[in-house]
C-alpha cells in the first residue's frame, strides 16, 4: 500500500521535473536564432562599416567599393512620407474608436482594422501599385509610401485605442464639468495624457514597416542612383539588401550584410526607445 | 485638410468661459446669451471634431474596401478564363498563358505547417516557462529577447536563409533526416538546403514571437485562483500548469496558433529566398517549392500579358481571402479569452 503510493509519487515528480525542463529548454532554444541571426549579422556585416558606406552610391556590380547613402535616404524619405499618411489616420481612427466608436459602427472599423493588420504585405503594394503605379505610369517613391502608410494605420489606430480607454473616465468627466467642450477634452486632456502610449504605438508601426521589402519591390521598385522627386524609383535599404543578396558576387554579399547591419540598428534603436517612453509616461502603452 | 477652420474657435473660446464663469458668480441675463454663443460654437467644434476622426475610420474601411475592389477587378480577366479550375490546376505555364494556383497554395499551406509544427511547441513552453517559472530578475530582459526576434525584418531573415540556414541544414540536418526518416518519404532526393523545409524553419523562428506574446496574454488572463486552487489539491507544479492554466487557456492559444498561422501565409520575402522557387508538388520536403506570396515577388514585375498580370493578381485574392478567414478565426479565439468570457463554452 505504502510502496504503490511511493511509486505513485515518484511517477509524479519525475513528470513534473521533465515537463519543467522542457518548458524551460524550449525558452533556451527560442534565444538560440536570435542570437546566431545577430551575431552573424553584426560580425559579416562590421568589417564593411567605412565612411564610403554611409556616404557613397552603389558602385556598378563587379567593383569594389561604394555605399548604400541613396539607399538609406531613400528608406529616411519612404517612411517619412508614409508616417506622414499613416499617423494622422491612424490616431484619428484610434481616437473615433475610443471616444465615439462604443457602438455598431465602430465594432464594425475595429473588425475592418484587424482585417488590414492580418493582409498580407505583398497584397497590400499590389493594391499601391494599382492605385499610383498604374495611376502615374511609372514606378515611385510615393507609391512606396502609400504602401507603408496603409501597413503603418491599424498597429497605430489599435492602440490608440487601448492606450484612451486606459484613461480614467473621471478625467473626462471632470473636464467636461468644467465646461470644456468634448473636442478640447479629448485633444488636450485625454489625448495628452495618453500621449506617451500614442508614441508608443508610432514607434512599434514604424519598426514594423521599416524592414519591409515586399510591399515596396512593385512600388518604389529600386534605384541604382540618387532619386530626385517623390514621383520617381527610389532606393530604400531593404530592397538593396535583397538586390545584393541574390547577386552572385562576394563584395555584393559584403554589402548585403552591412546594410543588414544598419537596418537592424536603425530598427532595435527605435523600439529600445520606445520602450524607455512607454516604461517612463504616465500611461503605460498597451501590449 | 478640416483642422485649421476648425481649431479658429478654440483661441476665441478660452477667454470667453473665463469671462462667463467670472460674471456667472455676478450677474445674470448678459451670461445667459454669452454662454449660448460660447455653446452654439462649441457644438459647431464639436460635430467638426467628430466628423473628422469619423472620416479618419472610414478611413480605414475605405483601404479595406479598395484592396477587395482592386483585387477582384484586375483578377476578373483571369477568373473568366479559367474559371474555378484555376484554384485545382497544377499548370504554370507563362509562355502558353495557361495557369494555375495549386502548387502554390500546397506550397504556402504546407511550407506554414512545417513553421507550426516547430513553432507552436517552442512558443508555448516559452509563454509558460515566462509566466508562470521564471525568476523575476530575469523576465523583462527574457521577454525582450523574444521581442526583438519579431523585430528582425523580413529580408534580413532571407539573408542569414541563405548564407547560414541552407548550408547547414545541407551538411547537417538533412543528411540525418534522409537518414532515420527517409522511409517515410518526407525526406528523399536531392539535398540542395533551399526548399520547403528551409522555408518551413525560416518561418518558424519568425512566428515565434506572435504565438508567444499571444499566448503569455492568455495564460496571464486564467484567474489567479485557479492555480491556487489546483496547487491546494496537492498538484504539482505541471499538473497546476496542465489542469488550471492550459486546460482553460486552451481556446486562446489555439488562436495564438492560428494567427501565427495567418502570419506565416503571407510572408513574401524570407520565403520566396529560401524556398527555391518552382512550381510543382512533390512529397520530399527537401524539394524546391513555392508559394501564393512568393511567386507575386518574383514574377510580378516581369509578368508581360494581361492574363499573366491577372493571374497573378487572383492569386493575391486568394492568398487575402486565405489570411482573412484564418486571422477572423483567430481573432474570435481569442476574443472568447480575454474578454472574460467562460472558456468552456469554447473548449
Amino acid at each position: 500500500m505504502l510502496n504503490s503510493s511511493q511509486n505513485i509519487a515518484l511517477h509524479r515528480r519525475l513528470t513534473n521535473g521533465l515537463a519543467l525542463g522542457l518548458i524551460t529548454m524550449a525558452m533556451l532554444i527560442v534565444t538560440v536564432p536570435l542570437f546566431l541571426i545577430l551575431g552573424t549579422v553584426i560580425s559579416r556585416g562590421v568589417s564593411g562599416l567605412n565612411w564610403a558606406f554611409f556616404t557613397q552610391i552603389p558602385k556598378p556590380i563587379g567593383e569594389v567599393g561604394g555605399g548604400m547613402v541613396n539607399a538609406i535616404a531613400g528608406s529616411v524619405m519612404l517612411l517619412a512620407v508614409a508616417s506622414l499618411i499613416g499617423v494622422p489616420l491612424g490616431v484619428g481612427a484610434g481616437v473615433y474608436l475610443a471616444e465615439y466608436g462604443r457602438n455598431k459602427w465602430g465594432n464594425i472599423v475595429r473588425f475592418t482594422a484587424d482585417v488590414l493588420n492580418g493582409v498580407p504585405s505583398i497584397v497590400i503594394g499590389l493594391t499601391a501599385y494599382a492605385l499610383v503605379v498604374v495611376v502615374q505610369k511609372h514606378f515611385s517613391l510615393l507609391a512606396g509610401s502609400v504602401a507603408l502608410g496603409i501597413m503603418m494605420i491599424p498597429t497605430i489606430c489599435r492602440t490608440t485605442e487601448e492606450v484612451l480607454l486606459l484613461v480614467p473616465q473621471s478625467i473626462r468627466e471632470a473636464a467636461l464639468g468644467l465646461g470644456i467642450p468634448k473636442w478640447r477634452t479629448i485633444l488636450s486632456v485625454v489625448v495628452r495624457t495618453a500621449s506617451s502610449g500614442i508614441v508608443t504605438s508610432i514607434m512599434l508601426a514604424f519598426a514594423r514597416i521599416a524592414g519591409e521589402t515586399a510591399p515596396l519591390m512593385f512600388t518604389a521598385l529600386g534605384n541604382q542612383y540618387w532619386s530626385k522627386s517623390l514621383n520617381q524609383p527610389t532606393a530604400a535599404l531593404p530592397l538593396q539588401i535583397f538586390a545584393y543578396a541574390v547577386m552572385p558576387y562576394d563584395e555584393a554579399h559584403r554589402q548585403a550584410w552591412t546594410g543588414a547591419l544598419v537596418l537592424i540598428g536603425l530598427i532595435m534603436l527605435t523600439v529600445i526607445v520606445f520602450r524607455f517612453i512607454s516604461s517612463r509616461g504616465a500611461i503605460k502603452g498597451a501590449s | 485638410m478640416r483642422t485649421i477652420p476648425e481649431r479658429r474657435p478654440s483661441s476665441s473660446e478660452e477667454p470667453e468661459m473665463k469671462q462667463t464663469s467670472e460674471t456667472n458668480a455676478g450677474q445674470g441675463l448678459t451670461v445667459v446669451s454669452k454662454s449660448r454663443a460660447s455653446a452654439r460654437e462649441s457644438v459647431f467644434a464639436d460635430s467638426a471634431f467628430r466628423s473628422v476622426v469619423v472620416l479618419c475610420g472610414v478611413a480605414v474601411l475605405a483601404i479595406v474596401a479598395l484592396i477587395v475592389f482592386e483585387l477582384v477587378t484586375q483578377s476578373r480577366l483571369s477568373m473568366s478564363k479559367f474559371g474555378f479550375k484555376f484554384l485545382v490546376k497544377q499548370v504554370w505555364d507563362p509562355v502558353n498563358e495557361d495557369f494555375g494556383a495549386l502548387p502554390f497554395i500546397f506550397g504556402t499551406v504546407v511550407s506554414s505547417l512545417i513553421a507550426l509544427i516547430i513553432a507552436v511547441p517552442l512558443s508555448v513552453g516559452t509563454a509558460l516557462f515566462l509566466t508562470e517559472l521564471c525568476p523575476r530578475q530575469i523576465r523583462g530582459i527574457l521577454s525582450l529577447l523574444v521581442e526583438l526576434l519579431a523585430a528582425i525584418p523580413s529580408v534580413i531573415y532571407g539573408l542569414w536563409g541563405i548564407f547560414v540556414l541552407a548550408p547547414f541544414l545541407r551538411a547537417y540536418v538533412q543528411p540525418f533526416l534522409a537518414k532515420y526518416f527517409g522511409w517515410t518519404g518526407l525526406f528523399g532526393g536531392p539535398k540542395y538546403g533551399y526548399g520547403m523545409l528551409a522555408a518551413g524553419v525560416i518561418l518558424a523562428i519568425m512566428i515565434l514571437p506572435i504565438i508567444a506574446s499571444i499566448t503569455r496574454e492568455v495564460v496571464t488572463a486564467v484567474p489567479r485562483v485557479q492555480r491556487e486552487a489546483a496547487l491546494a489539491l496537492g498538484a504539482t507544479k505541471w499538473e497546476m500548469l496542465r489542469i488550471a492554466v492550459l486546460r482553460n487557456a486552451r481556446p486562446g492559444i489555439m488562436g495564438a496558433v492560428i494567427l501565427g498561422l495567418g502570419r506565416a501565409l503571407g510572408e513574401t520575402m524570407a520565403v520566396y529566398m529560401l524556398i527555391g522557387n518552382r512550381a510543382q508538388i512533390v512529397r520530399s520536403l527537401f524539394a524546391p517549392a513555392n508559394t501564393l506570396a512568393s511567386v507575386i515577388a518574383a514574377e510580378f514585375t516581369e509578368a508581360v500579358g494581361s492574363i499573366y498580370l491577372s493571374s497573378l493578381i487572383e492569386m493575391a485574392l486568394v492568398l487575402f481571402v486565405l489570411t482573412l478567414v484564418v486571422n477572423a478565426l483567430a481573432g474570435l479565439l481569442v476574443w472568447s479569452i480575454t474578454r472574460g468570457m467562460p472558456a468552456r463554452a469554447l473548449a
